[in-house]
């Protein structure tokens, strides 16, 4: 699936925050050689992670956080070295740019943005006077195309039409209708015949929307990935405070980074048996 | 923070939990929980320990219609601990998407925590230093920008120092009144700026041109305390009176219901 994805490519990654991230592709994106991507992301460990293997070029980002732990040490440390370009906006400009993306609309109007240093800092952006009679003058917040989408959901079928289980679908559609080619990773690939039955409400990505799928189970870790998971908050306590330091950040990433996926987890399963966690 | 006063409110209820003195943090909680007095049924949104208190205080008392999150996706009823799930029911499903919504409705009433706030009450989520390599990175804007210019926002400090209420912000996240002026008409439309509640003292925007302006000290604090840890020149109006204490059912919920882990005492000691 990463092996589709070409340096400096624009790439949004759904979930939010440290919640449901498609954590195994992230980590495929480490072990590949792209380098110089545009990412944009309402970020936690994956831009954190990506930061730290100096894959991207640019961010797009409304706020990049652990939730749990309220700043994220490799991005922070990425953002202090002025190592990448950023482009800041406020958390609904961000889903305002993917839905003008995603409706192939040039722009959308927004308040959000307006009299802040969003504006300051993106000299890029313009307003818009509205045509009727308020004629009020707002942000158009330009559509923000991806070439490609990852977004990690608890249930899929073969054709890619996927499900989110817990209480929040996040911004996953979006990003998928944003982009040129979707990946979806989940959980389980299960027979299409046994979505409904988690609730057809819950299917909201098709497989219209996507140009790939795969079964990644405990994809998303060390994120949440509610209900089959919680963050694994000992695990992402270990990656912030081996973020701190570069020495200890060589040895979590050798013990943790250096293999492919399934070392990586069975060096997860190996630490939770160790600590009885 | 020393000077601890009784209360008429401690005398009133006879019993011994009650009757412990009164803390800055619930002197706190009670100054959050009123910029929510008034506000009917929008959402309250508090952002950090002592104002989620303040918010389930508000809320229990004098301003039933309020909505809260139970911090994920949900509207929930009734009042509850920190820490533990709510047990009342669900009355909505609020993920983000719903949020934002809300937000750009203008049926809320946030309450954040500024890493710095200046005079017009611009405020900083952002980034300290020079934005193009900034000495502190922040978690980024979020959705300041759109809270303050769609909805009713109030600030939460629990160290009120002159580094975090500067002459100007770094990054303008959460827009000021003077910020709202130069952009135009449609960045001020909704603009409102309630209430800042810090340690020290409880201040508002109702200075000459929306500057901001003491409204009261805390038990134990002074003026010339607030007015040496602020780093610009605030209003202040004739004799400033001092920051209500909690009644005796408000202590009771606070200490019995919301927080009976005493975690506010930990974010704001004294």
């Amino acid at each position: 699936m990463v092996a589709r994805l070409r340096s400096g490519m624009t790439i949004g990654i759904g979930g939010w925050g440290s919640r449901r991230k498609p954590m195994s592709l992230v980590r495929a994106i480490l072990r590949s050689d792209l380098r110089d991507l545009i990412v944009v992301s309402y970020g936690g460990p994956d831009v954190g992670l990506l930061c730290a293997a100096g894959k991207i070029r640019k961010l797009v980002f409304g706020f990049v956080s652990l939730d749990s732990i309220p700043l994220e040490p490799h991005f922070q440390a990425a953002r202090q070295a002025a190592a990448i370009e950023v482009t800041e906006y406020d958390e609904g400009m961000l889903q305002w740019a993917l839905y003008a993306a995603a409706c192939r609309l040039p722009f959308l109007p927004a308040r959000a943005g307006l009299g802040s240093d969003v504006l300051t800092v993106n000299p890029q952006l313009r307003t818009v006077r509205s045509p009727y009679d308020d004629a009020a003058e707002l942000v158009a917040v330009p559509a923000l195309p991806l070439d490609a989408a990852l977004v990690h959901l608890n249930r899929a079928d073969a054709s890619g039409n996927a499900q989110f289980l817990g209480d929040d679908l996040y911004f996953d559609d979006l990003f998928c209708t944003a982009a040129e080619q979707a990946y979806v990773s989940c959980e389980r690939i299960v027979p299409t015949s046994e979505l409904e039955a988690g609730g057809l409400t819950r299917m909201r990505v098709h497989r219209w929307m996507v140009a790939g799928v795969v079964e990644a189970p405990n994809g998303a870790h060390f994120t949440s990935c509610a209900p089959d998971y919680d963050r694994d908050e000992a695990f992402q306590r270990r990656y912030a405070a081996a973020a701190k330091d570069p020495e200890q950040w060589a040895r979590f990433a050798a013990t943790y980074l250096g293999g492919d996926e399934a070392a990586y987890q069975s060096a997860v399963a190996a630490l939770g048996a160790g600590a009885g966690a | 923070m020393t000077g601890v006063q009784e209360t008429p409110a401690q005398e009133a209820a006879g019993d011994q939990r009650v009757g412990a003195p009164v803390t800055t943090a619930e002197v706190c909680v009670v100054a959050c929980a009123e910029a929510w007095r008034g506000d009917g049924e929008i959402a309250a949104s508090p952002m950090g320990l002592i104002p989620t208190v303040g918010a389930r205080l508000a809320r229990a008392t004098f301003e039933p219609d309020l909505l809260l999150s139970d911090g994920e996706a949900r509207f929930v009823t009734g009042t509850w601990a920190l820490g533990q799930p709510p047990p009342g029911p669900a009355e909505g499903w609020i993920p983000f998407r719903s949020i934002f919504d809300l937000a750009w409705h203008g049926s809320r009433h946030v309450m954040m925590g500024p890493a710095q706030i200046d005079r017009y009450g611009n405020a900083n989520i952002s980034a300290i230093g020079d934005y193009a390599r900034p000495t502190r990175q922040l978690v980024g804007v979020r959705g300041a920008p759109g809270n303050t210019v769609n909805h009713r926002t109030s600030y939460w400090v629990p160290r009120h120092l002159p580094r975090v209420f500067v002459r100007r912000v770094d990054m303008v996240s959460g827009v000021g009144y003077d910020s709202a002026r130069a952009a135009g008409n449609e960045a001020g439309e909704f603009l409102d700026l309630r209430r800042v509640v810090t340690n020290l003292a409880v201040l508002d925007f109702g200075g000459p041109d929306h500057s901001m302006r003491l409204v009261s000290v805390h038990p134990g604090v002074t003026v010339g305390d607030v007015v040496a840890n602020t780093g610009f020149e605030l209003a202040i109006d004739g004799d400033v009176p001092q920051t209500r204490l909690p009644t005796a059912a408000e202590l009771t919920l606070i200490r019995d219901v919301i927080d009976p882990a005493g975690l506010r005492n930990g974010e704001v000691r004294g």
